[in-house]
């Protein structure tokens, strides 16, 4: 495993290992000393083209934990803004060494470009509207622990599925473990195409959140993504609460053990109403934390071993 | 009650099952004649089978002084440094005794003793979790050929070996009723 572009990418086997040892990742957050020695000497450098906070954090505690140096750069401040082209701008920071970049950029496609440039690993931290794979990875196991193994569980993803990078990511990792996926979205936000999405099946699509939640394990609530929406996706915000947002009434439906995740950051009243996100079912702050440990994982599986030398 | 010599597995079997219990329960012994008793005593087995072999000696120790030895494991993979020339190494989990190892005698147990590499690692990674009071090692087998200056403080079995020599320590926890033993093979017996 040189590269996390995406999660097709990656077999059921690795997406285990990954969470495995994300387990024990885990365990290190609770330490005095948070500190493993594992990446001694790597640099990596953290590329972020787009607005981030948790992820961009995360991964930057996750390197500094386990003893890499990690550099940020954002596109603003950089020689992007002189006019600079995006491959001139990576090949000028691979000469310089570095082990890994994670990349977050506005464009689908575009860490996976970086790849074919660049020697060092790269790993996608969100491109556009096309993978998010670190969070589904951080995803599948809040919902791991939380539940056990998700083979034959019900997970509904819910929200704006047209503008979202996680929902990809999330199919294609929940169908590897085999979990059942019901995708439920307004017909405007339902992604064109959606069912024939090439080496996933086993998932169905509903336009009727109320059918759907008494029977998952799992409700994965996305976030409405009014910076990506240039046109009108659905009347009012009131109208989108009303009809596809997580309120106090459709909190009664789930079952009592069903779980409730946000990969942030939530728009309160809109898409999951305070009750829900305050719920004691709700996982938010779990997968908040599960970001670090997951994400030391995935440096870990990266960089740590054989033929992972430049 | 000696068990049918286990011929399953290639080369030469060195310990029976009977001889890895006898062996433990030794090592119980001399730990408590070192120790002057159990107190502040704290097991940690490096995973995997030394931390089978950590909880079958703290049952030996309980069964000799009748008091409760706290056990653990201790992965040491990310502290490993050979980590860059094999391909990506599972992790174990390392769990930690509600005491913790402040000011404690952490015994580390593991199977074999070989490089010394391993028990390097492993008191890195000790000292990130706490500050014992005196840390020992306790091995099944000592096959000898160091690479640091490690030495163990408790030996179930000195096993002069070459390095072309594979020691393999099987157990019925992790490897299955009645492939328990210790084995030794040459190269050519080693199957690929």
């Amino acid at each position: 495993m040189k590269h996390l572009l995406s999660i097709a990418d990656l077999t059921r086997e690795e997406i285990v290992s990954i969470l495995d040892t994300a387990v024990s990742m885990h365990e290190v957050q609770d330490r005095d000393v948070k500190k493993l020695p594992t990446l001694r000497g790597r640099t990596i450098i953290n590329f972020f083209f787009e607005d981030s906070t948790r992820t961009r954090a995360s991964f930057e505690i996750a390197g500094k934990w386990m003893s890499a140096d990690t550099i940020n750069l954002t596109g603003k401040g950089t020689s992007i803004s002189k006019g600079e082209s995006l491959r001139d701008t990576v090949l000028t920071i691979d000469a310089m060494g570095v082990d890994m970049m994670i990349v977050r950029h506005p464009a689908s496609g575009a860490p996976a470009q970086i790849a074919d440039w660049v020697d060092c690993s790269i790993v996608n931290a969100g491109d556009g509207t096309h993978e998010h794979p670190s969070q589904a990875l951080l995803d599948a196991y809040t919902l791991r622990r939380a539940l056990g193994d998700l083979d034959g569980r019900h997970v509904a993803i819910v929200g704006d599925l047209t503008h979202s990078r996680v929902l990809r990511s999330n199919l294609l990792s929940l169908r590897a473990l085999g979990a059942a996926v019901t995708l439920v979205a307004p017909p405007t936000l339902m992604p064109a195409g959606v069912a024939s999405w090439a080496g996933v099946d086993g998932f169905e699509t509903s336009y009727d959140l109320d059918e759907v939640l008494p029977r998952v394990d799992a409700v994965m609530m996305l976030r409405v993504q009014r910076e990506r929406m240039s046109g009108g996706y659905f009347p009012t915000a009131r109208e989108y609460a009303v009809t596809y947002g997580l309120t106090p009434r459709r909190l009664a439906l789930l079952p009592d053990h069903a779980v409730i995740t946000h990969p942030g950051p939530m728009n309160r009243g809109l898409e999951i109403s305070a009750e829900a996100a305050d719920a004691a079912r709700s996982l938010v702050l779990d997968q908040v934390s599960a970001g670090v440990a997951v994400r030391m994982s995935i440096l870990y599986h990266l960089l740590a071993g054989e033929g992972s030398t430049q | 009650m000696t068990p049918a010599q286990n011929t399953a597995g290639p080369g030469r079997e060195v310990l029976n099952s009977d001889d890895i219990d006898r062996a433990l329960r030794r090592i119980a012994h001399e730990i408590l004649e070192a120790n002057k008793g159990p107190e502040h005593l704290v097991l940690l087995g490096i995973p995997t089978r030394g931390a089978h072999l950590a909880r079958r000696l703290a049952d030996a120790l309980e069964r000799v002084e009748g008091t409760e030895v706290p056990v653990g494991s201790l992965d040491v993979t990310m502290y490993r440094d050979d980590l860059r020339s094999q391909p990506t190494r599972a992790v174990e989990p390392t769990v930690v005794p509600p005491g913790g190892v402040d000011d404690k005698v952490v015994v580390l147990v593991d199977d074999v003793l070989y490089s010394g590499r391993t028990v390097r690692a492993a008191l890195d990674a000790l000292s990130d979790l706490g500050r014992p009071r005196a840390v020992r090692l306790a091995v099944l087998v000592d096959r000898g050929h160091r690479e640091l200056p490690v030495r163990a403080d408790y030996v179930g079995k000195n096993l002069p070996t070459s390095t072309a020599e594979r020691v393999m320590v099987r157990l019925a926890e992790h490897d299955g009723e009645g492939t328990e033993g210790v084995r030794i093979a040459g190269p050519a017996e080693v199957a690929p």
